[in-house]
């Protein structure tokens, strides 16, 4: 706070972490689970860019596509074949909830990068649910599958016998912390872009550096248009990855 | 600070100064909109998108496929085509060799017919062309042995002496086989 208002006496302000504030849409400052907040807005656009893309777009048919219906069908194609070959044939049945995954991802990520935007994935809450679904979903369905043959996906067949225990242990571990690094991943990447985007805004305040800041801000957009799409590959790709254990746990 | 804190725990977000990432209040407003935008973009997805968008990749991988099978069945058709007229082309060849031989042969046949008519005819020609030299020649011999007689005679008659005919046809004779 001292800092802060230190800062308003010479121009510089901070507020690089304000853009992530959930405020209510409608005014008032208690958030209730059911108030339409900025996150309400934020998604439910996700949803109608959703749909435009991948109804809207594709509403013709078109034997030779338009470039919408060419966008959608790419996604479309593009999930489908990472599925297919990263966690098999048998992993495709699941091909619409990693869809709505990467298409949810991919377009709160990049409705984020508009101009005064909210970015809903820059939340720990939101990626952690995402992630924890995955996780939840990937565990129970292994043991669903293969019941306690499941555990085998720890069990290191291909390593030497001295050495299992302790890879079992590695792996016990890792799979643990997967829903962590899955969500904050995610919640960081895109949170730290955001605000290192606001810093330079705000030393464009300043005569003397705001040349140097505005490029920067161009610089630093450009990377984040970038890690908006890898970001929301890596999540439905590590999904994949767990699905893939779920099905065949046994390497 | 510290009485700010504590001002600002009761007024929730607004006044959080760290990462209102970490402001549990909204936690639960997050997950209900998060779980109703999963919830409608599956639904989105599951009904209407992806099924739409398979069914149009289905159909246009089957008008591919569709489209290079018959582009194989009009290239085979083409090579049928063509290796049908070569054929006719070589059986025509073969044809008109056969044709050319023969009327060669045909042609041969008359030209010895011809030839031959031609050497008998050449020959009958020839046969009465000598006989009439032969003829000729007999009647020069003839004259001859006349014009010597009469020569003969009238020579002797210059000399003055008077010629016995018989003896000087004798010797006309006789100088003639010589």
């Amino acid at each position: 706070m001292a800092s802060e208002a230190q800062g308003e006496e010479t121009g510089l302000v901070f507020h690089p972490m304000e853009q992530f504030v959930v405020k209510p849409l409608f005014g008032g400052d208690t958030v209730m689970w059911y108030t339409p907040t900025n996150v309400t807005l934020w998604m439910a656009l996700t949803v109608l860019a959703v749909f435009a893309l991948l109804v809207l777009g594709t509403s013709r048919r078109a034997m030779i596509p338009s470039r919408m219906q060419s966008v959608g069908e790419l996604a479309y194609g593009f999930i489908y074949r990472m599925i297919e070959d990263v966690a098999g044939k048998d992993g495709v049945k699941y091909f619409p909830y990693i869809m709505t995954l990467f298409m949810f991802i991919v377009f709160s990520n990049f409705l984020g990068l508009l101009p005064m935007a909210f970015t809903t994935t820059s939340h720990i809450a939101v990626t952690g649910v995402l992630a924890m679904a995955v996780f939840l979903t990937v565990t129970i369905l292994g043991f669903v599958k293969h019941g306690l043959g499941f555990l085998g996906v720890f069990w290191i067949s291909s390593a030497p016998l001295v050495l299992r225990p302790v890879l079992a242990l590695i792996e016990v571990i890792s799979y643990f912390v997967r829903p962590l690094s899955h969500s904050i991943r995610l919640a960081g990447n895109m949170m730290a872009g955001h605000a290192v985007i606001k810093v330079f805004a705000a030393f464009a305040a300043v005569l003397a550096i705001s040349p140097f800041a505005i490029v920067a801000i161009t610089a630093i957009y450009a990377l984040e248009v970038l890690v908006a799409f890898i970001q929301a590959y890596v999540f439905a790709i590590l999904t994949c990855v767990y699905l893939k254990d779920a099905l065949h746990p046994h390497h | 600070m510290a009485t700010q804190t504590n001002d600002a725990a009761g007024q929730a977000a607004d006044a959080a100064p760290g990462m209102p990432q970490l402001d549990f209040s909204t936690f639960g407003n997050q997950i209900f909109w998060l779980v109703v935008t999963l919830v409608a973009i599956y639904l989105i997805l599951d009904r209407i998108a992806l099924p739409r968008i398979a069914e149009v990749l289905a159909e246009r991988q089957d008008r591919i496929t569709g489209d290079i099978a018959a582009a194989e069945d009009l290239k085979a058709q083409a090579l049928a085509a063509e290796e049908a007229y070569n054929k006719a082309l070589a059986e025509a060849r073969t044809e008109a060799q056969t044709i050319v031989a023969k009327a060669k042969a045909d042609m041969q046949v008359e030209l010895e017919a011809a030839i031959a008519k031609a050497d008998v005819e050449i020959a009958a020609k020839t046969a009465v062309s000598e006989k009439a030299i032969a003829e000729i020649r007999a009647g020069a011999l003839d004259s001859v042995s006349l014009v010597a007689t009469e020569t003969a005679t009238a020579v002797v008659a210059a000399i003055g002496g008077s010629a016995d005919a018989d003896a000087i046809s004798a010797a006309v004779t006789e100088q003639m086989k010589g």
